[in-house]
């Protein structure tokens, strides 16, 4: 491609405490592609995309927009610049109708606006695109979809060139999402650039002209359609050299813990978030869950947890069926959680450290003598925990939202390991953390496992998974679709599955 | 978050956890200090002296057995409605219905009072404190119970049902419950001897200030030192972490309400007996709404509200005294209404630092 490109990132870095987000990534957009901007989570891609859209600033780095450096101070300065970015959530107000989502915060809108030629406007810019949408329903009469119609207007209105969607079809339906896909190709074919951010391999494979493929912040590479295989993909996203299996001991496997009975489990929105699931988890064995976050993951973790009701299937912990039992019963029997978000959910972050450490016990006789709760207990406890722990703090008082994420995960861990045990729930443990953190965390996830205690691993993370687990089985659209062994896995095959690409494959043979 | 200034000056706005010490104390005090500030530019401005009118204030609150015992009987119902919505504030409850609260307490209380003469003392006091209690929690529980299950706004349900419970007394005291004696004033008849609290000596000071000095001791055990209290405190601070462990939201959102309004009831009760010693209309200025501020300036903790209450009392009877000096008495609510803005203004100093960043090239702050 020879023309001239719409907008060029060079040598973008962006760093956030204890991560390096973007290291120094290149990017160049062409009028007239569709760019596939590829990686797990965390990888950076929509850090990369927020930079370009005027969100962060870059550490290091420049943009050129149309050959000439620019600097943005906001989405407004990214918007003048012809780009604009549609976010994973929505910013709409459901009150108002289509145009006037459309116009707000726009400043070019007069003081005095006559709607009904803005409406004409809207109306002639979704036709020539095909995007149908009525500029006069409001908002909370729109399917998902529709929504995010509404926001690719509103970038069109805007006049943007560049067009980014950061995992536009996680919230659509398939048909939803040819239909989208039919649109970005028109746009794009009208010399508009489109971005699409997304770590779906077939998506990458139906749309994209160019692709980059992120991983840990860092550019892996930019291929151009015709040079790449899912399975190019797929090994460029996960990364072949990163699969060393460290010093897994080997322990004999007891007796099954956790039991999974054809679970059915709804989602918030109430669609079906597991459908059917069916799994073993035994003492002295990792069970690693991989797979795409929003796949089932967490709904799976809250059902055994007790905190999601279970609408069909049962759950079995040793010999007691705590299918939809009390939260209370289900810790009582033995069941640790490491929550996904640890933060909120996990610790309380206003409280102090011993609060947090009694979160879970402060009911129980050893900490409690009728109403009353033993505090100096608490204290001893918590200063037990530290010192075996090695985690820093800064009191024993001060709010544990202080600490750093290394330091909170470890707190937590201690708290849901000293309770003793049969079973650890533990979602996305190193997200977010630094190497020396995320060795600890795994660390203490190994030690339990070699103390006897089964342990359920959910992780987007496959290099963590094959590091740390027994088994391996894959959660894709609320379906286990495969359970390995450890020995019989490799990370190709495993990231195919979790792409939804192995049933496919499988179904062509 | 980074301001913009004139061309290349940044103003950074960064988060600081740990504010220093200094600062914990001084921006509380310069808060007040402004807050004052304000207010007499507001008096200098509509041709008051402001040097005389604080002065007056203080001196009238101070100066005088008569000015300090008043204060004590105005920071009565204050404290006890204060730790009342403060409980409920603890949990993210906002009970604004401390006001309804404390009449539907007045109105029970009464009902005990006249309607059983021949009790002795110390059987119809505790059960006016417990008729008082169950009335306004009761109150509460109209707002909390289609809060706990139905997620129906408390803020509204509460102060709507306020003036439910103040129109009722009105209806009591215009209506079926007006002294025959009374030449037709919208009064009860006074209580008898036995339904009034007791005072300490001959000032007005009355029970009233036992109950909250024990309450605020009490509520500061609960809260710090039983299971319940950390419950309260996990709900409050984080839904989801309670969850996680296990606890019962719905029942503590329904206990917490209970308690919180029973309190509320309780300042009723001690109004029209240990003051008044009879049902009225208009029997509360407000208190229950100024307990919202003193709960808040007080952040929450029991033993300081009993403090702020005090605080607010003493600004209440300042404002009597400024009467007759032509100042209306309304300007202790500006005042009041300046404090709470000007303090929980200030903690964003406290939890923010200013940078000024002079004549940096947009682009470069990360250099």
């Amino acid at each position: 491609m020879n023309q001239m490109c719409l907008a060029e990132m060079r040598g973008i870095t962006k760093r956030f405490p204890g991560v390096v987000a973007n290291d120094a990534v290149d990017l160049k957009l062409y009028p007239g592609e569709i760019h596939a901007l590829l990686g797990e989570n965390g990888s950076g891609k929509s850090t990369l995309m927020s930079i370009l859209a005027g969100l962060y600033r870059p550490d290091e780095g420049e943009i050129f927009i149309d050959g000439a450096s620019q600097v943005f101070r906001s989405p407004r300065d990214a918007i003048r610049a012809g780009i604009g970015m549609v976010h994973q959530h929505f910013k709409l107000v459901d009150t108002f109708t289509v145009a006037q989502n459309i116009v707000l915060g726009d400043r070019r809108t007069p003081f005095i606006t006559r709607m009904g030629r803005i409406e004409e406007q809207i109306a002639r810019l979704s036709q020539r695109y095909g995007l149908q949408i009525n500029p006069r329903a409001k908002i909370w009469q729109l399917s998902v979809g529709e929504r995010q119609r509404v926001e690719i207007v509103k970038m069109l209105y805007r006049g943007c060139e560049i067009l980014i969607l950061d995992e536009p079809t996680a919230v659509l339906t398939p048909q939803e999402a040819r239909d989208l896909f039919r649109n970005l190709r028109e746009m794009a074919e009208r010399g508009r650039a489109v971005v699409v951010i997304t770590h779906k391999l077939n998506e990458v494979m139906e749309i994209a002209d160019r692709v980059t493929v992120l991983r840990g912040g860092k550019q892996v590479g930019t291929m151009v359609r015709g040079e790449f295989t899912k399975r190019d993909l797929a090994c460029a996203m996960v990364g072949r050299d990163v699969l060393s299996r460290i010093q897994r001991k080997s322990v004999a496997k007891g007796p099954p813990v956790l039991r999974l009975d054809k679970v059915q489990v709804l989602n918030d929105s109430g669609c079906n978030a597991l459908q059917g699931v069916s799994l073993q988890v035994c003492a002295g064995e990792i069970f690693g869950i991989a797979g795409i976050a929003g796949n089932g993951q967490r709904e799976l973790a809250e059902a055994v947890t007790g905190l999601r009701n279970i609408s069909k299937g049962r759950v079995y912990v040793g010999d007691k069926d705590l299918t939809n039992a009390p939260v209370r019963r289900i810790i009582d029997e033995g069941v640790g959680y490491i929550p996904e978000d640890r933060l909120g959910t996990g610790l309380v972050p206003g409280l102090g450290v011993v609060e947090n450490v009694i979160l879970k016990d402060y009911r129980t006789p050893h900490l409690s003598k009728g109403p009353i709760v033993n505090r100096r207990i608490g204290v001893k406890r918590a200063l037990d925990l530290i010192a075996r722990f090695s985690i820093s703090v800064t009191g024993l008082d001060a709010p544990v939202k202080l600490l750093s994420g290394g330091n909170l995960q470890r707190l937590l861990l201690a708290r849901e390991i000293s309770s003793g045990p049969r079973l650890i729930i533990a979602v996305y443990p190193v997200r977010g953390l630094d190497i020396a953190a995320t060795e600890a965390v795994h660390r203490m996830l190994l030690e339990e496992r070699e103390k006897g205690t089964a342990v359920l691993l959910i992780s987007e993370d496959l290099d963590e998974i094959f590091k740390l687990s027994d088994r391996i089985g894959v959660l894709y659209d609320g379906n286990l679709v495969g359970v390995l062994d450890i020995e019989d896995a490799d990370a190709e095959r495993v990231g195919l599955m979790m792409m939804g690409g192995e049933e496919r494959e499988a179904a062509v043979r | 978050m980074k301001l913009r200034l004139t061309g290349r000056n940044i103003l950074q706005v960064e988060k600081t956890m740990t504010p220093s010490p200094v600062m914990v104390v001084l921006v509380p005090v310069a808060s007040i200090v402004l807050a004052l500030a304000v207010c007499g530019l507001f008096f200098y401005l509509s041709g008051k002296d402001p040097g005389y009118i604080y002065g007056k204030m203080f001196s009238g609150v101070v100066g005088s057995t008569y000015g300090l015992t008043e204060t004590v009987v105005k920071s009565i119902p204050l404290m006890l409605c204060g730790l009342g919505v403060g409980l409920a504030f603890r949990m993210q409850l906002w009970n604004i219905g401390g006001e309804g609260q404390l009449y539907m307490g007045a109105f029970a209380a009464t009902g005990i009072a006249l309607f059983f003469p021949d009790w002795p003392a110390w059987v119809l006091l505790p059960v006016m404190v417990i008729a008082a209690c169950l009335a306004g929690g009761f109150l509460a529980l109209l707002a909390a119970v289609p809060r706990a299950y139905l997620g129906v706004n408390e803020i509204i349900m509460t102060l709507m049902l306020n003036y439910v419970a103040i129109l009722w007394v009105d209806y009591l005291v215009y209506g079926p419950w007006r002294d025959p004696q009374g030449f037709n004033f919208p009064l009860t008849a006074p209580f008898r001897e036995e339904a009034v609290l007791p005072t300490f000596g001959d000032t007005r000071i009355h029970m009233g200030l036992l109950f909250g000095l024990l309450l605020a001791v009490v509520f500061y055990f609960v809260i710090y030192r039983t299971k319940w209290g950390f419950e309260v405190r996990v709900i409050g601070e984080s839904p989801e972490a309670a969850r996680y462990a296990g606890m019962n939201i719905t029942r503590n959102i329904l206990l917490v309400m209970l308690a919180s309004g029973a309190v509320c009831g309780l300042a009723g009760m001690a109004e029209v007996s240990g003051l008044m010693h009879r049902l009225q209309p208009g029997l509360s200025p407000g208190y229950g709404y100024t307990a919202i501020i003193i709960a808040w300036l007080a952040k929450l903790n029991p033993i300081a509200i009993v403090l702020v209450a005090f605080l607010f009392g003493g600004l209440q009877v300042g404002g009597y005294v400024v009467q007759t000096s032509g100042i209306p008495s309304t300007m202790v609510a500006m005042l009041q209404g300046t404090l709470l803005f000007f303090v929980l203004g200030g903690e964003i100093l406290l939890r923010y630092r200013l940078r000024f960043m002079p004549g940096m090239r947009a682009g470069d702050e990360s250099a």
